[in-house]
């Protein structure tokens, strides 16, 4: 009875792309290790501590622009306030950081971290009971982000909030949380921020070796966070989230409770960001509430849409290229930037729709449509 | 005095309570799917739907026709949980009340809709489209680890059969022509085994053969299944109605056969544009 059908579905490594990106990273990440660890300094292949310290930063960033790509590409939800949930676990695993430094501080004082002192608190607040163990840190790094994501989305997605009302809701939510933290009362190292760092698990955070663990876990984690995203996508539960983005009356009428699926998949991006945030604190050494701000969240959907949106890998590139040119960039003329970011963005809008991915897989369709033209021709 | 009228309120014989009626299962021990009674609904003072009344047996197939604005859409709204309504009744069966119930579980209960214009996944390829239609379990955690049973797969392969999509499973169902997107969404909604079908304009844009192949696939549904369907084409519901229902201004105008709806004078005045 049966007429066996073979549907061709992808599998987790089926695609050119995800194994272009995957071996890419891997090379990446061993050429940096080697030209850091065992190429001596003077060689022209010796890879910096500054280098691998920047290639880690990008590398946390990348992964705030996977975890936008979940929701705007494979969703169709333009978050506009990512940048918040960054943040947050930026806090996290800085306010663990703080209590490392113990009685090392300016002020010596082994419980307090040193903007209390100075704020003239008698004792901790009871928010930063249990960060001083790592493991707790950790937890709330992906908790705090989690909840709050949770509860922003089932209040939004279960009132029906879609499109541009949604996306100023996500910016006015990262625009609540800067002005709340650059309060002193909130506890959080007001204007400043947290920082002076010194070490992590006992490791010193200046030392090379600590630098160049932290630039290799970044990429395992970054890796990781891929392959789940797409194992992720490739399951019915990602049909239905592509479902949502292209029809979501259709999917309800289906029986599917819409608004539970994208609570849980705005949760599971908000807890990327937060692990992306948690990552980069440690390399670039502060935190503060200047990482809130609604431009950086913007940014984000900038690198994706540059990389094109929809693929994960494509956030990813757009994300390292953006912000290499940005250093670039800021380093030769640091006042025009945001200039040549935002004539970056249009450039992309009317001429590579599809970001840089979708150029390079549209030629290669071309390519092949070509060739399969030329054999016909032949063979007639 | 007061108390005990709420006690003798509550003790009545004919007394119903929600709570204890197992709504999962349709109730059709009177020969009846659908009871709809009073139902108004306005938009900004607009009367979309005017006290309408409206009981459809199990197992038939009953069309619904009427000019634009007459309320045919509107209808199919409220009974699948679209669009709130302002008084009146919606029954499926005798005990479950259709009006508090969202669109997923109004479609869990067996209700399948196709759409005026056809809503397709066009992301998706056919076989796809077709595997989320599939009557399943819905919650998040089953979906995100469910594989397809053998069952599941000859189910999926029989309606591609009848929607004739069979050689065509692959393809991304943004590439099908207007007619297969419009057969396409009629899979979905067979694949789902619903129990009664609202079928809203289902030839718009087809040819002559695709209309009347159709209009068999319609009738051939009608007796396992009840079809509602609302259209346009009085062609079209001649070749496939026995009993077709007239809307006017948000009320039913008209009840019966083909014939005496033809021959209605009301109707022709409204409907036909006759004096």
């Amino acid at each position: 009875m049966s007429m066996n059908m073979l549907l061709q579905r992808e599998s987790l490594l089926s695609d050119s792309g995800s194994r272009w990106f995957l071996s890419l990273l891997a090379i990446a990440t061993a050429a940096v290790f080697i030209g850091n660890v065992f190429i001596p300094e003077g060689s022209a292949l010796h890879v910096d501590t500054y280098t691998v310290t920047l290639f880690g930063k990008y590398l946390c960033l990348a992964l705030l622009a996977l975890s936008v790509d979940v929701i705007w590409g494979y969703c169709g939800i333009l978050s506009l306030g990512h940048g918040a949930f960054f943040a947050l676990g930026g806090y996290g695993m800085g306010m663990y950081l703080m209590r490392q430094i113990g009685d090392r501080g300016v002020y010596g004082n082994p419980l307090l971290p040193d903007f209390m002192v100075f704020l003239d608190w008698q004792e901790l607040p009871w928010f930063w009971h249990g960060f001083d163990q790592f493991w707790f840190a950790m937890i709330m790094v992906a908790l705090i982000p989690g909840l709050l994501a949770f509860v922003f989305g089932w209040l939004a997605f279960r009132s029906r909030v879609t499109g541009v009302y949604l996306s100023i809701m996500t910016q006015a939510l990262t625009y609540a949380l800067l002005l709340s933290f650059f309060r002193n009362e909130m506890g959080f190292g007001g204007n400043n921020g947290l920082t002076d760092f010194k070490d992590i698990l006992g490791f010193d955070l200046q030392a090379d070796n600590t630098r160049i663990s932290l630039f290799v876990i970044s990429a395992a984690v970054l890796a990781f966070a891929y392959l789940l995203s797409r194992s992720i996508f490739l399951s019915k539960f990602g049909r239905v989230i592509i479902s949502i983005r292209d029809a979501e009356a259709r999917t309800r009428f289906l029986g599917y409770k819409t608004e539970n699926y994208k609570v849980w998949l705005f949760v599971y991006s908000a807890i990327l960001a937060a692990i992306a945030g948690a990552l980069y604190v440690p390399q670039v050494g502060i935190i503060n509430p200047g990482e809130f701000a609604p431009l950086n969240s913007i940014e984000v959907v900038v690198w994706v849409a540059v990389g094109g949106r929809g693929t994960l890998y494509g956030a990813i590139l757009g994300a390292i290229l953006v912000n290499f040119a940005k250093t670039r960039f800021t380093g030769i003329f640091p006042e025009a930037w945001l200039f040549a970011l935002g004539g970056l963005f249009v450039f992309v809008t009317i001429f590579l729709p599809k970001g840089v991915v979708g150029f390079f897989s549209e030629r290669k369709n071309k390519k092949q449509n070509n060739k399969a033209e030329n054999v016909a021709e032949a063979n007639s | 005095m007061s108390a005990l009228d709420s006690l003798r309120e509550t003790w009545r014989r004919d007394q119903v309570w929600p709570a204890l009626i197992d709504d999962k299962k349709v109730n059709v021990d009177k020969d009846i799917i659908l009871y709809i009674e009073d139902l108004s609904v306005s938009f900004d003072g607009f009367k979309a739907l005017n006290n309408l009344n409206l009981y459809v047996n199990d197992g038939e197939l009953r069309c619904v026709i009427g000019a634009n604005g007459a309320g045919k859409t509107t209808f199919m709204d409220v009974i699948t949980g679209k669009t709130p309504c302002d008084s009146g009744s919606a029954y499926f069966g005798q005990t479950i009340n259709l009006l508090d119930k969202t669109e997923s579980e109004v479609a869990e209960l067996g209700i399948g809709r196709k759409f005026q214009k056809p809503t397709i996944f066009e992301a998706l390829d056919v076989y796809s489209n077709l595997e989320l239609a599939l009557k399943a379990n819905k919650s998040i955690i089953t979906t995100l680890f469910s594989t397809l049973s053998g069952e599941q797969k000859t189910r999926i392969e029989e309606v591609l059969t009848i929607i004739g999509l069979k050689d065509q499973y692959q393809l991304l169902a943004g590439s099908l022509s207007h007619g297969q997107k419009q057969w396409l969404e009629i899979g979905m909604l067979l694949v789902a085994d619903p129990r009664l079908l609202l079928v809203d304009e289902p030839v718009a844009g087809m040819t002559a053969q695709e209309t009347e192949h159709t209009a068999e696939l319609l009738t051939s549904l009608a007796g396992e299944r009840t079809v509602v369907v609302v259209e346009h084409d009085m062609e079209f519901v001649r070749s496939i109605a026995k009993h077709v229902t007239v809307l006017d201004q948000g009320s039913v105008l008209a009840e019966g056969s083909m014939d005496e709806i033809q021959n209605n004078s009301d109707v022709r005045r409204v409907y036909l544009g006759e004096e």
